[in-house]
């Protein structure tokens, strides 16, 4: 496996009025390496991916993307880089259909900015069919998406990031209200990523999920990245042990390796 | 049979505008079963055609600014300031129409710009920064106009420009409703199948969603707001050739049947949902009720009253609507 660096975040701070959300945060992801941000509610985590994806702009410190220095001011460049994201909630709009929420922001036009429409609805089917593995018929291309469940949209959100091809995944407690089924699909494209040499940042509560899926845990508190292990250097009852002690002390022992 | 179009797509997709079709139809029922004589001549028509796009053009053109969940309230009074410009361009430079059109229609997308700064920006919601913006163009106007009017007849009369715009076409129907009809149908393409309206309706639904899936929510906005400043400018203009005169106050009568016509017209108050076809049968209804009532025989006092209630029971209903849905 190529073990170059995808991504590498250095000296990143943010900090929202008098609130430092992020401190001088170091990271390096590797291509092909799923990495797992765990951390208490209001740790930085969602905020650390949003300066990722381009909704946040650090106040200082620099970006590296395939070795590149980069400057990530929105969404779009980051897409354009090969970053995708899939939020927890909002990733869609929920008046508007499927096949216009798969193609928000990036619609197929012609040069004068008329989107085809017919190419998105065929298009949208595609992910409906091949990447989400939809079969139900109450759900096409023209439904709008309050129409559907937690799972579905999830599903729709996961359809749409494998559709544009990319680099680098974000996933934003994807696993989130969804079923015991439905969990274990979710978990599974994660790990598949790997073996298409792509890489995932993703943030869950579920230490169980985490672990089975992960390369590399890094734990997020009060802004900090406060602990850093390989899977092969902890067992998940370390794991465990470490996450709550985390959340019982308050603080947990700087042990980066 | 009912039952398969009630669950057919386009039911289910066009169900807006198909209520709001038939509410129309029904009221023209009214008006021809109530006042035969004046419905079935074609004068009325006439009428109905050369005064509607003056208000019409601008409610379409705000539907994209209240699918956004925004409202601009300022549009008369950039009807006001770019007319004004428009009149004293035009006889300044004896009759220049592009120099006069040029100057006024910019006018209008500054102004827009400006409120769409303020709301973006500065971060003012859209309802206190045009009220804003309301008074002081109508300020502007008055200040320069000093209470006096600007008669264009001299320099506008009989040239190729009054033709283009307000000449009656086939010797019966104003040019400016045939403005009125194509700008209608090239604003329904750009909402519905345009990128930048694509990104009104998801602005407008859902505002973080629409900015992480890339969209630029602030452009989208300030777009939305210059696009409408351009259309006043337009629409006052086309006034102007039809009266020949400027008015100090022209355009501040705009507000109610305006706004009336988008929200009888079944755009979503709450943004994310509306229709400019829609608009348009607005347009037809709040245009036609003040010559309707009277041509029913009831007084002129009865006028405001049923706009109100139109208004109101029209976003009663669609809130219901949309509330049953979620």
């Amino acid at each position: 496996m190529a073990e170059t660096n995808l991504l590498k975040l250095e000296d990143i701070n943010k900090s929202f009025g008098n609130v430092n959300v992020l401190k001088n945060i170091n990271l390096n992801i590797k291509s092909g390496e799923i990495v797992a941000l765990v951390g208490d509610n209001g740790a930085g985590k969602s905020t650390l991916i949003k300066v990722i994806t381009g909704i946040h702009r650090p106040n200082s410190g620099n970006i590296y993307f395939k070795n590149k220095e980069v400057l990530i001011k929105s969404v779009a460049q980051s897409r354009k880089l090969g970053i995708e994201a899939v939020y927890q909630e909002r990733a869609l709009c929920d008046q508007q259909e499927l096949y216009r929420n798969m193609f928000a922001g990036r619609e197929i036009t012609n040069f004068l900015g008329f989107m085809n429409i017919k190419e998105q609805r065929k298009e949208s089917e595609k992910i409906l069919r091949d990447f989400i593995g939809f079969t139900s018929k109450a759900i096409t291309v023209d439904s709008p998406v309050e129409g559907l469940s937690g799972g579905e949209k999830q599903g729709v959100a996961f359809g749409r990031s494998l559709y544009f091809d990319s680099d680098l995944i974000i996933l934003d407690e994807p696993t989130m209200g969804l079923s015991i089924q439905e969990t274990e699909k979710v978990l599974n494209f994660i790990r598949g990523l790997k073996d298409q040499n792509k890489s995932a940042i993703f943030i869950d509560h579920n230490i169980f999920h985490v672990y089975g899926t992960a390369d590399r845990f890094i734990i997020i508190d009060r802004g900090e990245i406060v602990g850093e292990f390989l899977k092969e250097e902890i067992s998940r009852s370390e794991l465990i042990k470490k996450m709550i002690e985390l959340h019982e002390s308050g603080r947990i022992e700087v042990n980066k390796t | 049979m009912i039952n398969n179009f009630l669950n057919s797509y386009f039911f289910k997709t066009h169900r807006l505008e198909i209520s709001i079709i038939v509410i129309a139809i029904i009221l023209y029922f009214i008006y021809l079963f109530g006042a035969p004589t004046a419905f079935s001549r074609f004068a009325i028509y006439r009428a109905f055609m050369q005064s509607m796009p003056f208000f019409g053009i601008i409610a379409i053109s705000a539907t994209f600014v209240i699918t956004l969940g925004e409202i601009d309230l300022s549009f008369p009074s950039i009807v006001g300031i770019t007319s004004l410009t428009f009149g004293m361009v035009l006889t300044g430079t004896e009759g220049n129409f592009f120099l006069a059109f040029l100057a006024s229609m910019s006018l209008g997308m500054f102004a827009g710009l400006i409120n769409g700064l303020l709301v973006t920006k500065i971060g003012i919601p859209s309802i206190v920064a045009t009220i804003g913006t309301l008074f002081f163009w109508r300020g502007l106007v008055n200040v320069v106009a000093q209470g006096s009017g600007i008669a264009i007849v001299d320099v506008a009369e009989y040239t190729w420009h009054h033709t283009l715009f307000v000449s009656k076409v086939f010797g019966s129907i104003p040019a400016q409703f045939i403005w009125f009809l194509v700008l209608t149908l090239m604003m329904q393409w750009i909402y519905r199948y345009h990128k930048f309206g694509n990104h009104i309706h998801f602005v407008g639904d859902n505002k973080a969603s629409a900015q992480m899936m890339g969209i630029n929510v602030d452009n989208v906005k300030i777009i939305a707001f210059v696009q409408l400043g351009f259309f006043s400018a337009f629409a006052g203009m086309l006034t102007m050739y039809e009266m020949l005169y400027f008015w100090p106050t022209q355009g501040s009568g705009l507000m109610l049947t305006t706004l009336a016509a988008v929200f009888v017209g079944g755009t979503s108050v709450f943004g994310g949902k509306g229709t400019i076809i829609g608009s348009f049968i607005g347009v037809l209804i709040i245009g036609s009720l003040e010559s309707g009532i009277i041509a029913l025989g009831l007084s002129g006092f009865y006028v405001k009253f049923i706009y109100g209630l139109m208004i109101t029971l029209s976003v009663t209903i669609y809130a219901l609507i949309q509330r049953k849905k979620t």
